[in-house]
């Protein structure tokens, strides 16, 4: 059976499409160049190729998501922060003192690292999750997605394994994919990454004489699947690394958009920075356009960050890095981010009980304390990127399940819905129509099997599937 | 001249749409035109109104797009334009008729049953499954009937992965097609003006047959261009693709895919009125073996819808 796999951006997961301006030009250009490729010239760059690129994949969904730009689309697709939320007097009177007082340092280069300021802020952010990170161990990157690549960069050989959760953030995935690595996906449940999974798997690649490079786990309000690690497992998982001399990489995008609940101690907090990489981004807290994350690691491993970043971009955006000190000057940030909080646990709310009240009850879905996503799974015989053509005609998107698997295979049944990007109202009428559509191919189904023949019974999952989540509560 | 591209719409192929209008509109201008980039969306026939092409030159794909659509909308208009007209549009969108219209005319087409979902809904189709599976055998294939690019396209290997694979081809539409499926070569003839162009052979790699990623990317399958076929069985392959031209009134330009079995006996699966003019597109690629560079392809095409016009314009006596 046709499946598709997809590779995402890390803080838009699904690309927002736009069509490019030249599109739209009144007249066609760079004419020659293009008109004149034949087959024979592609032939010859696709010789050219490193043999990486093999598993560096366009993707079938990419084009069907451009769709969704059609304004009478309602996307629940998107990984998008609600940026219409931010004071545009705040932005205008932070550019303008940036200006006026330091224009020469804002556009020139910057230090590779990052600057102190930039770091003090960033320092401020993760004390409030009760982290306290020497300095020197962080380094400022082009968001939480080049600290990603630069951590797979400095770690990853060719055939080396890495171990992320199923379902794991589908920006992971061509990360991994674009450094070869042989990436074990772990089923997750209510609680995140099953640990003594992690651990079996672990165990049989020892019996091989093998170790994973690091074990990658988005521990808070998970994306995609809005799960957050509990307590006992993060300490198990620390304790696993600490043990077995593993490296983990903690990205943690979403700890502070808590709706409810105690907070989770940080895997960094909880290792104190020996075994865990720490990767954070101001793209959910302030604004994903800035472009600022970081990576706090052990220093011999900041060291080759670090070196890999200079090769990749010299330093972050001084810009923005300027923009961000100064927003942090001032300790509105956690009114911002409380602001942020009220209006995403209504969001998240409005989509929980339309999912209630839209889909069949085959489906499941969890309920996240945090974060952006809902993670629902409908019967196995739906197949999401399929039905998402089905949903376009009735102007709705989400991201396929597949996305976020490394094969582009399992989760093929589930999709991610996200409810930060649209309000309450968009929300209850997305989810509507998705239930529509999939109430539509389960009666489909159900008519084809039930005068066919008998439907097998459920397959025990297989390990590497997710675990089907607990059902919520339904109220008749 | 004036030339509107027409290019994007709202089906699910539209990058590949936006793909082959860039790669027409670099060809246009290259040649002189003046060209004029128009995304099909809901002010077309204002914009066509206000900017008045001389021709236009369409580049969409999918439902929306070459089943009859825009042409319909140019018609009115008066705009001359590219590629079949309105009636060969729609019986190639269309899967189902374009293969009783082909059997008809006694061109070979693998077997195949249609359904719409309301047959399953309401009239117990469900019940006729297994008489269509013993009469098609497996593995089968089944598609949506109005989709192109392979979307939603499934194999069947067992009867345990049809239902399944009926639910996901009705996703794409409300009307599926069961076929028999033919091992074999899998073979495209574009066709300029009737005249069908070297053969192309698609090779995919296993895991991507039908994957409609593969179909878009630089060095993912494989193309044999010309195919490398006896002299005679390439012969039958662009008669039968010549003959499917004419039986669904093709003009200018379209692509007739095919299976070559094992008997090189070359069955027609589907022809597409406005195949693909990206990169990796099998008309310009054939174009290219028959010694006609994209631009001259371009030419030629505009050239075709002119005179075309000219002859309907001179049959409706005006």
């Amino acid at each position: 059976m046709r499946r598709l796999s997809a590779s995402f951006r890390h803080t838009s997961p699904m690309p927002e499409p736009q069509d490019r301006p030249s599109e739209h030009a009144g007249t066609a250009s760079p004419a020659h160049r293009r008109a004149h490729q034949t087959a024979r010239d592609l032939e010859r760059y696709a010789g050219l190729f490193a043999q990486r690129t093999r598993v560096m994949r366009s993707s079938a969904m990419r084009d069907l998501m451009a769709i969704t730009a059609r304004p009478e689309v309602i996307s629940l697709a998107g990984g998008l922060p609600d940026t219409s939320t931010f004071p545009p007097e705040t932005f205008a009177a932070q550019m303008t003192k940036i200006a006026q007082e330091s224009s020469a340092e804002a556009l020139q280069y910057g230090p590779t690292e990052g600057f102190a300021a930039t770091k003090a802020a960033i320092g401020r952010v993760m004390a409030a999750e009760g982290m306290s990170p020497d300095a020197d161990d962080i380094i400022v990157t082009t968001g939480g997605q080049q600290a990603l690549d630069l951590i797979a960069k400095t770690l990853v050989d060719p055939g080396d394994v890495v171990i992320c959760e199923a379902p794991t953030y589908p920006g992971a995935v061509p990360v991994f994919c674009s450094y070869e690595a042989e990436t074990h996906q772990i089923p997750i449940d209510d609680d995140g990454m099953r640990v003594d999974e992690l651990e079996a798997l672990m165990d049989r690649l020892d019996s091989e004489g093998r170790k994973p490079k690091f074990i990658y786990s988005v521990p808070s309000f998970q994306n995609p699947a809005g799960v957050t690690l509990s307590l006992e497992r993060r300490r198990r998982l620390v304790e696993l690394a600490r043990s077995r001399e593993v490296l983990v990489v903690e990205d943690n995008p979403y700890g502070l958009l808590r709706f409810e609940g105690d907070p989770q101690p940080p895997l960094y907090q909880l290792d104190g920075g020996d075994y865990v990489i720490y990767v954070g981004t101001f793209s959910k807290i302030l604004s994903p356009g800035i472009r600022l994350g970081w990576a706090v690691a052990p220093p011999p491993v900041m060291e080759k960050i670090a070196l890999g970043k200079q090769a990749t971009d010299l330093c972050t955006s001084t810009l923005t890095q300027y923009f961000a000190v100064e927003y942090f000057a001032e300790d509105r940030w956690r009114a911002y981010v409380h602001s942020l909080c009220d209006i995403y646990r209504a969001r998240r709310d409005a989509m929980l009980e339309a999912l209630e009240r839209h889909f069949p009850p085959q489906a499941t879905w969890t309920r996240p304390g945090g974060g952006l996503f809902v993670w629902a799974t409908l019967p196995e015989y739906i197949d999401t990127s399929d039905l998402l053509a089905k949903a376009l005609r009735e102007n709705v998107a989400f991201v396929p399940g597949a996305a976020a698997y490394v094969d582009g295979q399992q989760g093929s049944n589930s999709m991610r819905l996200n409810f930060s990007g649209s309000d309450a109202d968009e929300i209850r009428e997305g989810i509507r129509r998705i239930g529509a559509v999939v109430g539509e191919q389960v009666g489909l189904y159900e008519t084809i099997t039930a005068e066919h023949r008998i439907p097998a019974p459920p397959q025990p999952p297989e390990p590497g599937d997710v675990v089907p989540l607990r059902r919520p509560r339904r109220e008749t | 001249m004036r030339v509107a591209v027409l290019k994007g719409g709202s089906s699910l192929e539209r990058q590949v749409s936006l793909r082959s209008g860039a790669r027409v509109e670099d060809a246009l201008a290259s040649l002189g035109h003046e060209v004029v980039p128009i995304d099909a969306d809901a002010d077309l026939v204002r914009s066509l109104k206000d900017e008045r092409p001389d021709v236009a030159f369409i580049a969409l794909h999918g439902p929306g797009g070459e089943d009859g659509t825009p042409q319909e909308l140019l018609e009115i208009l008066g705009i001359p334009y590219t590629g079949p007209g309105v009636a060969s549009c729609i019986r190639c969108m269309d899967k189902v008729l374009s293969k009783h219209l082909l059997r008809a005319a006694g061109i070979p087409t693998p077997d195949w049953v249609a359904f719409n979902a309301t047959a399953f809904r309401e009239l117990g189709a469900a019940d006729a499954l297994e008489q269509i599976e013993a009469r098609l055998g497996f593995p089968l294939v089944v598609k949506p009937a109005a989709q192109g690019s392979a979307l939603g396209v499934r194999f069947a290997a067992s009867r345990d992965d049809v239902p399944e694979a009926l639910v996901a081809a009705f996703s794409y539409d409300d009307r599926v097609l069961l076929e028999r499926h033919v091992a074999g070569r899998e073979l495209a003839v574009s066709l300029l003006d009737g005249e069908a162009l070297p053969i192309v052979e698609v090779r995919a790699k296993e895991e991507d047959r039908f994957n409609y990623e593969a179909r878009y990317e630089i060095g993912r399958t494989e193309y044999i261009c010309p195919a490398d076929l006896p002299q005679d069985v390439s012969a039958s392959v662009r008669e039968v693709a010549s003959r499917a031209y004419e039986t669904l009134g093709c003009a200018g330009f379209s692509r007739v895919d095919l299976m070559l079995g094992e008997v090189l006996q070359p069955e027609v699966l589907e022809a597409n009125a406005i195949p693909g003019l990206t990169d990796t597109s099998l008309l310009p690629m054939a174009a290219h073996s028959a010694g006609l560079e994209f631009e001259d392809l371009v030419a030629r095409i505009i050239e075709l819808a002119l005179e075309g016009d000219g002859r309907l314009a001179r049959q409706r006596g005006a």
